[in-house]
Formats: C-alpha cells, sequence, structure tokens
C-alpha cells in the first residue's frame, strides 16, 4: 500500500503539488490523471524518492520513505522519458540492472514478447523511440515486485505492442500487484484502470471509480467527463 | 557502490579519452626523459606541468562526464540504491580512472628509464601522489558544479573557471598582494594563502620534498623556515586530505537534497 500525506513540493516559485494526501490500496490499476504539468510525475518520482518534497510524508507498505532507499526492492518504475546511456547495447544494459538489484529476473520471456531479440546488440542511442519504450517496459517488468509505477507507458507503442502491455497488465494485477500508471489516453484508462486519481493545481480533484467519475460530471464517456472538469476550472 | 564504480570504471577505460590521457601522459614522460636526459631533471619539469595539467584534466573529464551519465544516474536512482552510493561510485570511477591513467602514463616510461635503481624513486612518488590528490580534488569540485548547475553550458564555464582561478589567477592576486604590502610582515599571510589552494600546495609539498624550495620561490621559504621538510610534508599532506574530504562531503549533501 501507498499512501501519501499533505504532500508539497515547489520548483522555484512554481508551487506543483500543494497538499496531495492519497492512499492506494494493494491490488488493482490506479489511473493518475490529469493536464500536462499538473504534477502527475512529480508525485511519482517523490514516491521514488527521486524529487525531495518540502512537506509531507509518504508511506510504501507502511514504511516511510523518506531518506530510505531499500523500498525501491519493492517497486518496479518505468519513467516517462526512456533516457539510456546512448553508448551500450539492449544486453548490457539488461545485465547492469540485473546485476545491480540482483533478483530473478524474466527477461527473456519480455524479450520474446515485444519482438526484441533482433535489437538485443544494438546501441541504446540507435534505437526507435518505439523500441526504446519497449525496452524500458522490459526493464519495468521483469522483476518480481510488488508496486508497480509506469509513467506514460504507452508512449510509441504500436497497436500489437499495446495490446500486449494490456495483456501483462493484466496478468499482474491478477497476481495481486498494485499499479500505478499515468496517461493521456482515455480509451487506455476505460479498459484497465480500476480507479482514478485526477490531479489538477496541485491538488487531486477526484479520487474514485469511472463511473463515479462520470456520474460526477454527468457526462457518457470519460473524455468528455475530463473537457467538461477542465472547461469547469479554466 | 562497488557495482557503481564498477561501471563508471569500465565506461570510462573503455572510452577513447582515457586512452588519450593515459598516451599523452606517455610521451610526456619520454619526452622528458629524453629532453632532460636525466631523471632529477625530469621530475622537476614535470612538476610544472603536473600541478597545473591534473587538475584542469581532473575539472573538464569531471564535469563531462558527470553531464554524460545523467542518463545512467536517472536509471540507478530508480533502484534500490542510496544515492550517495550513487554519486560516490560514479566519483571514485572517474577518479580512479584519472589516476590510472597518470600513473600508469608516467609510470611506464620512467620505469623503463631505470627509475628503481635511482635515488629519484620518493621524489616521483611524491609527484604522482600529488597528481593523484589533485584529480580527486578536481573532479569532486566539478561534481559539485554539475549537481548543482543542470544547464552543462553553465557547467563547463563554472568548472573552467575555477580550474583558472586555482591554478592561474589565486597566483596572481597573490603575487600582486606580496608586492603591494611588501612593508608587511607577511609570514603568515602567505602560509594560509597556499593552504587555500590545492594546486599551491601540492607544489610547496613536492619543492620540499626535492630540497630546492629556497631556490624556488618565496612560499616555498617561508614553508620551510616555519615546518622543516618533514613537518611541512605531513602538513600539506593532511590539508590535501582536508581539501579532497570537504568536497566529497559536499557531493553527498548535495545530492542527498536534488531534485531528479
Ligand atoms: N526538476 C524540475 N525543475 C523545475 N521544474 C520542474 C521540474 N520537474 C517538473 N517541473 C515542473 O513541474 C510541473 C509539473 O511537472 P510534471 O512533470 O509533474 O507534470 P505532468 O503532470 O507529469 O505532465 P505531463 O502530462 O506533461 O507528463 C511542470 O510545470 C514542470 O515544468
Ligand atoms: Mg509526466
Amino acid at each position: 500500500m501507498i499512501e501519501i500525506k499533505d504532500l508539497h513540493k515547489k520548483f522555484g516559485r512554481l508551487q506543483v503539488l500543494d497538499g496531495v494526501s492519497l492512499q492506494i490500496a494493494d491490488q488493482g490499476i490506479f489511473a493518475i490523471l490529469g493536464p500536462n504539468g499538473s504534477g502527475k510525475t512529480t508525485l511519482i518520482k517523490s514516491i521514488l524518492g527521486m524529487v525531495i518534497p518540502q512537506k509531507g510524508e509518504i508511506y510504501v507498505n507502511g514504511q516511510p520513505v523518506k531518506g530510505q532507499w531499500e523500498y525501491r526492492r519493492q517497486i518496479n518504475y518505468l519513467p516517462q522519458i526512456a533516457r539510456f546511456p546512448e553508448n551500450i547495447s539492449v544486453t548490457e544494459l539488461l545485465q547492469m540492472i540485473k546485476n545491480l538489484r540482483s533478483q530473478p529476473a524474466n527477461d527473456a520471456e519480455l524479450i520474446e514478447l515485444f519482438g526484441l531479440q533482433g535489437h538485443l546488440h544494438k546501441k541504446l542511442g540507435n534505437l526507435s523511440g518505439g523500441t526504446k519504450q519497449k525496452v524500458n517496459i522490459v526493464l519495468a517488468f521483469m522483476f518480481d515486485s510488488p508496486i508497480f509505477i509506469l509513467d506514460e507507458p504507452t508512449t510509441g507503442l504500436d497497436p500489437v505492442s499495446l495490446l500486449r502491455l494490456k495483456d501483462l497488465l493484466r496478468k499482474e494485477k491478477e497476481a495481486g500487484k498494485t499499479i500505478l500508471i499515468t496517461t493521456h489516453i482515455m480509451d487506455f484508462v476505460e479498459t484497465m484502470a480500476d480507479e482514478i486519481v485526477f490531479l489538477l493545481e496541485g491538488n487531486i480533484y477526484f479520487k474514485g471509480t469511472l463511473d463515479e467519475l462520470k456520474k460526477k460530471s454527468n457526462q457518457q464517456d470519460l473524455e468528455h467527463a475530463i473537457a467538461n472538469i477542465l472547461a469547469e476550472n479554466s | 557502490m562497488i557495482k557503481v564504480l564498477q561501471y563508471s570504471f569500465y565506461d570510462l577505460i573503455r572510452s577513447r579519452w582515457s586512452y588519450v590521457y593515459f598516451l599523452f601522459y606517455l610521451v610526456l614522460g619520454f619526452a622528458l626523459l629524453f629532453l632532460n636526459n636525466s631523471i632529477s631533471k625530469a621530475v622537476i619539469t614535470l612538476m610544472n606541468v603536473i600541478v597545473v595539467l591534473t587538475p584542469m584534466i581532473g575539472t573538464i573529464f569531471g564535469i563531462m562526464y558527470y553531464y554524460s551519465s545523467r542518463e545512467f544516474t536517472e536509471l540507478l536512482l530508480a533502484q534500490p540504491l542510496r544515492r550517495r552510493t550513487i554519486f560516490l561510485g560514479q566519483y571514485l570511477g572517474v577518479a580512479l580512472s584519472l589516476t590510472l591513467s597518470l600513473v600508469f602514463g608516467l609510470g611506464l616510461p620512467f620505469a623503463f628509464y631505470g627509475l628503481g635503481q635511482s635515488a629519484e624513486m620518493g621524489n616521483f612518488a611524491l609527484l604522482l601522489l600529488s597528481g593523484a590528490f589533485l584529480t580527486f580534488i578536481f573532479v569532486a569540485l566539478a561534481f559539485i558544479i554539475g549537481l548543482r548547475n543542470d544547464n552543462r553550458i553553465k557547467g563547463f564555464s563554472y568548472a573552467i573557471l575555477i580550474w583558472l582561478l586555482l591554478a592561474v589567477i589565486y597566483d596572481g592576486i597573490f603575487l600582486i598582494s606580496l608586492i603591494i604590502f611588501e612593508d608587511y610582515p607577511l609570514d603568515k599571510f602567505t602560509l594560509i594563502a597556499t593552504m587555500f589552494n590545492p594546486i599551491d600546495l601540492s607544489r610547496i609539498l613536492i619543492l620540499l620534498k626535492l630540497d630546492i624550495s629556497a631556490l624556488l620561490g618565496y612560499t616555498g621559504a617561508i614553508f620551510q623556515k616555519f615546518f622543516g621538510t618533514q613537518t611541512g610534508l605531513f602538513t600539506s599532506l593532511g590539508v590535501l586530505i582536508v581539501w579532497t574530504l570537504v568536497p566529497v562531503y559536499f557531493i553527498v549533501r548535495l545530492a542527498r537534497k536534488k531534485d531528479f
């Protein structure tokens, strides 16, 4: 379980998170939504300890994360922008992360699932955007961790890979994992998410199920519901 | 930390620049020995090169590596690793690989020339030791600059500036102030001013050991008078250690608070 209490984060004068409190239960897919720049990535990075908040507490499975590092063993993270050292190959990268984590990994299976066999010895700098994203996915899914944090995992994927990703997510969810996802693809949210967290202007504007959101905004589909929220608040 | 260090180290060892640096010292070593035709003379010339060059290479390499390993760093930050581990590992990887290039690049030609049998062995070792210290100090300063500046252009400018300041400008200001205040007793001032610049300090350290300090400038003479060679050696070594540890402490501190 992830628990966030009264989280504040400022970058310079820009207040990005302004007292966010949030509880994410075990098991299920939780979609974090919000317009560009609303602080989704900032929130996620705070959970990972990559961004240091000015105020507030974060607990992962009951343990405060401030200044800690071991808890990251329980988290699989997919960053929004796949940035890798450019001059090493895909295999070297996977090998390196496996060596650093010293945990069993099922990368072989994932490589096959996403058809990466032919790219293993290419330098990461020479991969196409979508292929990089697939490597990103392999990295994020190869360890058996209870928590997944995925920052726009669908970016750049072709339809086939997108289906594979959805299958993977369902499988992990069934295995009891907690999955946190940000995305701008509403279709993806409608088919996958159990719960929605909507960030707006540094706060949580809405938290609940898809149906609750539709009801709250009096709209039939999610896209319109969100458009409605944004129109009302601008 | 060892694993992070290993990756940074191998990454650098495999890179072209380590070889360039290594070959540069190799050529320099052979050239100096050939031109001076004596190990002791070559050591003196080498000192002047080392105290200026190792800081420069350390700073530029350090800042270059810091920025170019940004992706690697971000990848590591999401792993179950301490921030300290990540940054100290990278720092040691850079500093060690540079130091090895220095030690082997210069060591080989001198060993080849019969250093083992000569009386200069101790002096030469001290020379390499100060080169190593300067490398560790300036790579650490470069990392601090990198941690404080996400803008690479700014970072590079500051890095070059700090090298210029300590290697060139500091001495200039120092000399000018000695001339302006020549009527005052400046012994203490001289000593303290030297302590605040690791480049000057290394120079003094080597000169004291070579025992020609009295011939080579005011600062050295003062130092010898105050400390005598033995104490001076240990004092300067001690200060160099402080000069290494303080920036390293700041790396850890800055890394702890930074957003990625
Ligand atoms: N390291 C940083 N330094 C300064 N400002 C930052 C930093 N990281 C994020 N910001 C700012 O914080 C705000 C929120 O950014 P964040 O990346 O969290 O948004 P997001 O909700 O993930 O947006 P998107 O949907 O575009 O991914 C933005 O205005 C961004 O410019
Ligand atoms: Mg984002």
